[in-house]
């Protein structure tokens, strides 16, 4: 049945779907994993590197944006569609400063993205949007904010979460993660979205790829040996973790 | 086409009557604060601006008629340390006639934002009523209220559309906000300004002499009212194009309050009385 529901974008199927909006959903699930969380003076977001080929210039593969100075996103999906979606995004961000003379606020810019996209799911000749987004940032009045969209054109406010391959996983590792002591500073915040990232990749800090704000600064893409440090602390913690259960049990 | 319509270029091509009708898909739409309102289109094949300007530039204009557009009226707003001050007068005129003495020059757009007219009356009237409209919109879709900044920015945009099309208008925009009191003058050139004191219409000058005289930052409250009156008045007594009643309102941090309208007959003789 669905197969004559599926093509144009503008039908719905007899019991309520929108197969393209699903199918578009079903791309983003093949994307890498992207993490955002949201910390009490810092937003954090974690990406999973695909591993570039041997003679491919590694920087120039960026899933990390910036839409404005205090509010960047990063996407799971396809990288063409994001890059629209981005440039729009930093037009309306400059486009507010002009005419608001204020700063976009976070829900703002993710409530035109999610317009944007939810009228290329409304119109003929157009396909979706093929991706999602997690957007982070903070207010002017320095609240920290995180929020996530689809191609549906829905968006909804997150403390933690996932998108992409393996999300759910992620999420899981999330839901049980995420307390008050584990965001309580800014260093516990990049860790726990590096420790919820190492659930997935494969091999370790090499292919995670870390930036984070805080409160009224720019951007920071964390070096790899920043990283690959943090990695390590994680790697001790979980050991002397095991040694207390073992001596625990012991006793 | 999609190609030109995904770049946004459809948006351009629509204005010199191209028939490129831009899918609604990326038409300027409400977050864009476009420059051109869609309330008034000017039609294809006219363009106002070349009309109207040997009317009002050459010396004899066209076949001797001549259109001058001036702001017949006094108005003016100043801030100081307990918020702003609105004071303006209420004589509309038609030439040398008088068409009304109990003009409202002031519209108020919501409790914490008025806008204050001089010029055509039917334009002001007209584009500060797209401005609250535009105002209450801002205020559902962002759940918190326009600030100063950008409602006179929406004000002087709608304007840069009908550059040189004749619009007469000059407003002050007075409000408070997240930043503290706001005052913006904002005229049908498009012209934005920020600044302590405005005053606007054909009897500013004379509102000006007596503000400049009496203002100071740190006045009170009963001294603004006094210093705002006084400086209409004085206006409205030398101006032919102004006159009526003094309608005062003071913009505070909690909204504004209309203070006094008083006709300035009465006022000549108070002030005269107290001269003796």
């Amino acid at each position: 049945m669905s197969a004559r529901y599926d093509r144009a974008i503008t039908v719905f199927s007899p019991d309520g779907h929108l197969f393209q909006v699903e199918y578009a959903q079903e791309a983003v699930k093949k994307g890498s994993t992207a993490v955002g969380i949201r910390g009490k003076d810092i937003v954090v977001l974690g990406v999973e590197k695909k591993s570039v080929a041997k003679l491919q210039e590694e920087r120039t593969v960026r899933k990390i944006c910036v839409l404005d100075e205090h509010v960047c996103m990063a996407f799971a999906g396809l990288t063409a569609d994001a890059r629209i979606v981005i440039n729009r995004a930093r037009v309306e961000c400059q486009s507010h400063r002009l005419t608001v003379e204020d700063p976009v606020t976070v829900e703002y810019i993710t409530r035109y993205i999610a317009t944007l996209k939810q009228r290329y799911t409304q119109s003929n000749g157009r396909r979706p949007f093929g991706i999602s987004a997690l957007i982070v940032g903070f207010d002017y009045d320095g609240t920290p904010r995180l929020y996530q969209t689809d191609p549906s054109g829905t968006y909804h406010a997150w403390k933690a979460n996932a998108i992409g391959r393996s999300a759910k996983t992620v999420r899981e590792f999330l839901e049980k993660n995420y307390t008050e002591e584990a965001i309580a500073g800014d260093n516990e915040a990049i860790k726990l979205a590096i420790k919820a990232l190492l659930e997935v990749v494969q091999s370790g800090g090499k292919n995670i790829e870390l930036a984070i704000i805080r409160r009224n600064q720019p951007l920071k893409i964390l070096e790899a040996s920043e990283i690959e440090t943090l990695v390590a602390e994680i790697e001790k913690e979980k050991e002397e973790e095991a040694e207390k259960k073992k001596q625990k049990k012991s006793s | 086409m999609a190609l030109l319509d995904v770049c946004g270029i459809s948006d351009w091509l629509k204005e010199d009557g191209f028939n490129a009708k831009a899918a609604s898909v990326d038409k300027v739409n409400h977050f864009s604060f476009a420059a051109r309102t869609p309330e008034f289109a000017v039609p294809v094949g006219v363009d106002p601006a070349k009309f109207l300007k040997p009317l009002t530039d050459n010396e004899d204009g066209v076949n001797g008629v001549k259109l001058e557009l001036e702001h017949g009226t006094t108005t003016l707003a100043f801030k100081f340390q307990h918020g702003v001050m609105v004071a303006v007068d209420s004589r509309a005129s038609a030439g040398s006639y008088i068409s009304s003495q109990t003009c409202k020059k002031v519209i108020e757009i919501n409790p914490y934002l008025l806008g204050t007219m001089s010029g055509s009356a039917a334009d002001c009237m007209y584009w500060e009523r797209v401005l609250a409209k535009e105002c209450r919109i801002y205020k559902l879709r962002n759940k918190e209220r326009i600030s100063v900044s950008a409602a006179s920015k929406l004000l002087a945009n709608m304007m840069v559309g009908y550059r040189g099309m004749g619009l007469s208008m000059g407003s002050m925009i007075c409000g408070w906000d997240k930043k503290g009191p706001g005052l913006y003058y904002v005229d049908d050139n498009a012209v934005r300004l920020s600044a302590n004191m405005f005053s606007t219409g054909s009897g500013n000058c004379y509102a000006y002499g007596v503000m400049d005289s009496g203002y100071r930052y740190d006045l009170s409250v009963p001294e603004a009212y006094d210093l705002a009156q006084r400086a209409v008045f004085h206006a409205t007594h030398r101006d032919a194009y102004s006159g009526g009643t003094v309608n005062i309102y003071h913009m505070q941090e909690k909204g504004w309050i209309k203070v006094s309208h008083e006709n300035v007959e009465e006022l000549y003789h108070r002030f005269a009385a107290e001269k003796k």
